[in-house]
């Protein structure tokens, strides 16, 4: 699937503004992320958001990803 | 057991409907115990000395004569702080901000700590601290520090976000890029173009209450900490991690709060009460003083931003950039990122780029307040959309409208949006009443939009029925808005009994698993799917329960109206058990009945708002009075309507002051002047108007009662609403907040020239 990519994440994948990858939940889609690009491991340490189809998932690593989904990888947002 | 987090457009009975808050009288009678409110046996009293310089080698510390005062029993300064982060950068910023390692890093920034028996004493030692300095250059201004030759804050900091990576420190600690299209062929296509560039200065969240906390931590590494936080677990991993305590034996207690609005999401004296406690081996209270809070926690950016939109004379855009320089204070933040993404998020945009830049200077450690960046970003967009309609001819409104969100945009930060109520709040803007009201002369009327992100996150939730039918519901997310009165509505609907049956408890970190903190919009929504899940689980037991008393199958019980029934014309003669008789049983028929959940709730939902403002503008003084202001927004669902109205009004009233008076002010020598509400001016209820609302209920799919968090959005308009209102009433486009009478005159003054 193609995942997109915005802001310093884009940077960890060499400025490429989305990247093709596998899995089939949000956690197997971030494994393989990894593997293909290790310095995105700092981001994700320090947290990202996952946008499946519009709906932003945080926590959820066990979440299915349909095929054909609009994914969307995003910074960890904060809030007050 | 999972259970289903879909809305199912069921009816209520409790929900919606306006009770009383469980809170209420403790908090008006003075009973509520805040942050600076419980008391130890033995304990002393923390102080904090800090620097007067905004950036300063710390050549030399001298606490001997601190240390024999009599009296004194701990002094610490950043040698008692040994770095246990791992590396871990961010937790490295976090321990440095709380105690200077070498180097004070803004006018404010702890370098030493006392603890003593009385508050007397602490302050004599402070005085006997000797610090010697060495002034370094600094810099306070955005702008100024990112210009060639400013003074760096960390020579460590290389620019993120920039490829290939830089090689030489900057103070632009990160760049953030979003959009999609083409914005040089979009702007090729407009007919108009509007350019402009803004200003707004720093602000407080302003809580009344001060950081106030009673910290103990033995020899032994076991410790309790009371303190008014936004999130106590939270605040327990941090810290643990920080003074190398196991999280467990860190009991940490939220008390009630008196005001957080995203400052108390961080920890600032907390590891450092604690840290005096190990050392004196008694519990130490130590609560800010007001000048100590706008000095030394966290406000918010200041910002610098640059908006081009340009558009058909057909009233539809084309494209729009955006350039945001976000200050982060003395340590690297993500604000500008926040403001890059939620600066075009209102409308539906073929081509747009936003980059945000974040950037160090010599002021104290930036701190999410309330929709964090999404406020400042928005002035700047939403005021050249004003300017763009303007020069269009069209009404600003019909031209939000045409250009509005909705479901199925491709959102400027990316992903595509789901249903969202950008598009209704602007319908129920130019529907409303108040865009009919005449004006007057000096007077102006303005319009903006807002979005925010909201998110839901860890939650876990303990639900337990006594003997006689009352249950106490136990959750871990602080109280800051009114939740508990949402959330014993919410168990109530679900067990089918009165409000006043329930009460609800916020638990310390020993009494629940971890629940994320108190921000993001996420109290009700988070909490209150777990005390569904959790009030379903109980409502399975007592269903059990009956089940076993009428010795049926459980398939054959329903839990209806408070009460279990057996289904079926073979039990007809089973009359019903209500949760009362099924409690009062419950020790001979298999002990407590208690309900219990733990969840993500991931799925919150977007959310949007817009405002309306009328002002008067005195063009003689440049005073502005706001004349009217209304609120529309959309809650999803209003669990305790009073509670939704009132953070809508908050948000708009933190958003006047912020707009109209409110701003950190540092003098040439980088030291803050104004630290106290009587230079750094709030709003009081004088100021205000009556702020109306409007509460649309557009479902959100993912919560089973079509929750939406309510908490911040509402304080993303109001920069631009205002900014709006006053430069229509002006006749001059206002660029710099806050627009307080001297900017106002100046801007007059500027135009007519």
């Amino acid at each position: 699937m193609e995942v997109q990519l915005s802001g310093i994440l884009s940077q960890a994948a060499g400025g490429a503004r989305s990247v093709e990858c596998t899995g089939a939940t949000i956690g197997e889609l971030l494994q393989s992320l990894v593997l293909r690009y290790p310095e995105m491991q700092m981001h994700l340490d320090e947290g990202v958001a996952v946008a499946v189809n519009g709906e932003i998932y945080r926590d959820r690593r066990d979440q299915p990803i349909p095929i054909n989904a609009d994914v969307f990888l995003l910074p960890r947002i904060q809030g007050g | 057991m999972p259970y289903e987090t879909d809305y199912t457009n069921q009816g209520f009975t409790k929900v919606g409907t306006r009770v009383n808050r469980p809170d209420g009288v403790d908090k008006v009678t003075g009973r509520a115990k805040y942050g600076a409110d419980a008391n130890a046996a033995g304990q002393l009293v923390g102080r904090v000395l800090r620097s007067p310089h905004a950036h300063a080698l710390i050549t030399k510390i001298d606490t001997s004569k601190a240390e024999k005062l009599p009296g004194v029993k701990a002094v610490l300064t950043g040698k008692d702080f040994p770095d246990l982060t791992g590396g871990n950068r961010g937790l490295m910023d976090i321990l440095e901000n709380c105690m200077a390692r070498g180097r004070a890093l803004y006018d404010g920034h702890a370098v030493a700590a006392v603890a003593a028996i009385d508050a007397d004493t602490a302050n004599k030692a402070l005085k006997l601290i000797k610090v010697t300095y060495k002034q370094l250059p600094h810099v306070t201004d955005v702008d100024e520090a990112i210009k060639p030759g400013a003074p760096i804050i960390h020579d460590w900091v290389r620019t993120a976000g920039v490829t290939p990576a830089p090689t030489t420190a900057s103070n632009v600690a990160q760049r953030s890029e979003f959009g999609h299209g083409d914005v040089d062929a979009g702007f090729a296509q407009a007919d108009v173009i509007i350019e402009k560039s803004f200003k707004t200065e720093q602000t407080h969240q302003g809580y009344i209450e001060p950081h106030a906390c009673l910290a103990t931590l033995g020899p032994d590494g076991s410790g309790e900490l009371w303190v008014t936080t936004q999130g106590h677990f939270t605040f327990r991993n941090v810290c643990a991690s920080l003074l190398g305590l196991e999280v467990a034996k860190l009991k940490v207690t939220s008390s009630e709060i008196g005001g957080g609005f995203g400052g108390k999401t961080h920890v600032w004296t907390e590891p450092v009460a604690l840290q005096l406690s190990r050392k004196a081996n008694r519990p130490v209270k130590l609560v800010m003083s007001r000048d100590e809070v706008f000095r030394a926690t966290g406000p918010t950016s200041s910002t610098s931003v640059d908006v081009k939109i340009g558009a058909k004379r057909n009233g539809k855009i084309t494209a729009a950039t955006a350039e945001l320089r976000y200050q982060s204070g003395a340590f690297p933040g993500m604000w500008a990122m926040f403001g890059a993404m939620t600066s075009f998020a209102c409308y539906d945009l073929k081509n747009v780029k936003s980059v945000g830049f974040d950037v160090l200077v010599n002021r104290p450690k930036v701190a999410a307040y309330r929709a964090p960046s999404a406020p400042m970003a928005a002035f700047a967009v939403e005021s050249v959309v004003d300017m763009l309609a303007a020069e269009l001819g069209m009404d600003a409104v019909d031209f939000r409208i045409k250009n509005a969100a909705k479901k199925g945009t491709k959102a400027s930060y990316g992903p595509v949006y789901g249903p969202i109520g950008i598009g209704p709040t602007l319908d129920a803007v130019k529907n409303h009443p108040h865009m009919k009201r005449k004006l007057g002369k000096n007077q102006g009327r303005g319009v903006a939009c807002g979005f925010w992100f909201n998110f839901g996150g860890q939650t876990c939730t303990d639900l337990n029925i006594g003997v006689d039918g009352s249950v106490n519901l136990t959750v871990g997310t602080v109280d800051v808005g009114g939740s508990r009165a949402s959330l014993a509505l919410i168990a109530a609907e679900e067990l089918g009994i009165d409000y006043e049956q329930v009460r609800v408890t916020i638990g310390d970190t020993n009494s629940l698993g971890h629940n994320d903190t108190t921000e993001g919009s996420r109290g009700t929504f988070s909490s209150g799917m777990a005390t569904i899940f959790a009030a379903r689980n109980a409502v399975d037991v007592l269903k059990q329960r009956a089940a076993a008393t009428w010795d049926i199958p459980v398939e054959q019980v329903i839990w209806e109206a408070g009460e279990a029934r057996a289904k079926g014309r073979q039990n007809n003669n089973l009359p019903p058990l209500s949760l009362k008789e099924i409690a009062a049983k419950s020790p001979r028929t298999g002990g407590p009945i208690a309900g219990h959940n733990e969840v993500v709730a991931d799925g919150a939902g977007v959310s949007f708002a817009s405002h309306m403002c009328d002002v008067e503008v005195d063009p003689e003084t440049g005073a502005t009075k706001i004349l009217r202001y209304t609120v529309v927004q959309d809650a999803g669902k209003a669990i305790h309507p009073d509670y939704v109205e009132g953070q809508f009004q908050g948000g708009a009233a933190q958003g006047i002051g912020w707009a109209l008076n409110e701003e950190y002010i540092y003098g040439d020598d980088g030291r803050l002047q104004n630290a106290g509400f009587l230079d750094y001016r709030i709003p009081v209820c004088s100021d205000l108007p009556f702020i109306d609302t409007q509460i649309l209920e557009i479902p959100n799919p993912n919560h089973p009662y079509g929750v939406r968090g309510v908490g911040e959005t509402s304080i993303v308009p109001p920069l631009a609403a205002i900014g709006n209102a006053v430069s229509n009433a002006v006749g001059v486009r206002m660029t710099h907040v806050p627009m307080s009478p001297p900017r106002i005159l100046k801007a007059i003054e500027d135009g007519q020239a």
